[in-house]
């Protein structure tokens, strides 16, 4: 089932983007980190949106959580590790951690713990396209796009250009792809 | 890709897949060792124990540390200091180390295949940190990493490798690895520490260093093992300088660019001399840092997942 067409999906990142900048007037110190892979794209797409209302450029980056996962003993195979690129100082900064979906939680929390062994940031919000719920973690997100109600037999799948060819997201049963 | 092996033999049988997938999960790490805090918690709860057989500085320091990086605990174990005085046996001392319940074994052994036996013989993973003559392939690997930081690609790359190639596992790593790559290896050394048929590893041996650095992009020199010297392999140290250590004006014939690796220890003064050891051709320290962020790698696909 599609949640969101490619329309939908850029009035969403925009009503994200002015969410942020209501809760954040001064933009001086606030930076955008992007989980691997798809919260890059999002996040670099806000950062862009700030950027252009506020005249100036907000500095960007990019974080991988591979090595910070606490299910490593469980899977099969490793994923492929993407990088983390955050070529701006973390300490004292005002960071918004970008996802395209928030389910369980578990890599948000992977995602602070990997920030954290970077600096000090001042402080840190999350902003997520998707917030499907059955969190397993006390993980709050500051900026939502859509509430989805879901089932845990369900997953929820962003699509953007970038990465996928087209701008989506879908609603699937597990193993129906 | 995945990577979905138990243990870490040797380059010989792996894919050019699987070496990549090394390579870039180890650019990931590599990042991290740059930062203030040089770790990560990929591998808490594991614990790796570190087996060295023969001396080692470079390879077991890296290897702790590679592990301490991930936070994994590090036991380690020099036979000098161990039971295997007493006349233990190599199966007996790991089954009773493995008894302690670790997760990997890191093995340097002087006998060729000792660590194919502990992995054909216990259910947890074994890495070769250099077995004898035969393999050392986490050199292999940094050396890969190395090259490919600094020139991007290994199609057609002319690699030479001088010295004691016949006892050199280093050697025959590198040869591998860059030959699944795409890169043309030559060899260079005394007849007497060539080994016979190495051509059918696909290299072109040389004897004579100026006409096998002509236009090559990397030059690898190799430890010149004076423990070895006795042996009679050449007549003299002084006559193996003459002939086959490197120098300006050797090194000059190389491609403009080329850049000097060696695994060491380096004997300054006689395979290379002190200012090329710490000239601004030599990566040779950078490789050093680079082996711990491939370790790092190794470790990782092989103990980061569910068995």
């Amino acid at each position: 089932m599609k949640l969101m067409n490619k329309e939908q999906m850029g009035k969403i990142i925009l009503k994200l983007s002015e969410d942020i900048l209501r809760e954040n007037k001064d933009v001086q110190n606030l930076c955008i980190v992007g989980i691997q892979r798809r919260g890059t794209v999002l996040g670099e797409r806000i950062s862009k949106i700030i950027g252009k209302i506020k005249g100036r450029d907000i500095p960007t980056g990019s974080m991988d959580i591979t090595f910070y996962r606490d299910d490593l003993s469980r899977i099969a195979y490793q994923p492929v590790a993407r990088g983390t690129d955050i070529p701006f100082p973390v300490d004292d900064a005002q960071i918004i951690l970008v996802d395209d979906v928030l389910y369980t939680g578990r890599t948000v929390r992977a995602a602070i713990d990997s920030l954290l062994d970077l600096g000090r940031p001042r402080k840190v919000e999350l902003a997520v396209l998707i917030d499907r719920g059955h969190r397993e973690l006390p993980i709050q997100p500051q900026y939502v796009g859509r509430k989805v109600s879901t089932s845990s037999k369900e997953m929820v799948e962003v699509r953007v250009e970038e990465i996928d060819g087209k701008e989506e997201v879908l609603l699937l049963k597990r193993n129906e792809k | 890709m995945s990577f979905k092996r138990k243990d870490l033999l040797g380059i010989e049988d792996l894919s050019p897949e699987e070496i990549y997938f090394i390579l870039d999960t180890a650019k990931s790490f590599r990042q991290i060792l740059d930062r203030s805090i040089k770790k990560v918690p990929t591998l808490r709860g594991k614990t790796v124990a570190n087996l060295f057989f023969e001396p080692s500085t470079r390879t077991r320091i890296s290897f702790e540390l590679a592990a301490k990086r991930l936070n994994a605990d590090v036991v380690s174990f020099s036979s000098s200091t161990s039971s295997v005085v007493k006349g233990e046996s190599l199966l007996d001392t790991v089954k009773n180390i493995m008894a302690m319940r670790v997760d990997c074994f890191i093995l340097r052994h002087p006998t060729p295949g000792a660590p194919h036996i502990l992995a054909k013989n216990l259910p947890i993973s074994v890495i070769n940190a250099g077995d004898g003559s035969h393999e050392h392939p986490t050199q292999a690997l940094l050396d890969l990493y190395t090259i490919r930081e600094k020139r991007g690609k290994f199609k057609d790359l002319q690699v030479v490798i001088i010295g004691d190639i016949a006892h050199s596992r280093v050697a025959r790593s590198d040869i591998w690895a860059l030959s699944k790559l795409g890169a043309k290896v030559r060899i260079c050394g005394p007849p007497t520490l060539i080994p016979p048929q190495i051509e059918k590893m696909g290299v072109k041996v040389f004897y004579s260093v100026k006409e096998a650095i002509r236009g090559v992009d990397v030059v690898m020199m190799l430890r010149i093992q004076k423990e070895r010297q006795n042996k009679c392999f050449f007549p003299s140290l002084r006559e193996y300088r003459e002939f086959f250590s490197l120098n300006e004006e050797r090194l000059g014939l190389a491609k403009s660019g080329a850049m000097l690796m060696h695994p060491g220890p380096v004997n300054r003064g006689i395979e290379l001399p002190v200012s090329l050891v710490d000239g601004k051709r030599s990566v040779i320290l950078n490789q050093v840092t680079n082996g711990i962020a491939v370790r790092m790698a190794v470790l990782y696909l092989l103990l980061g997942r569910k068995r």
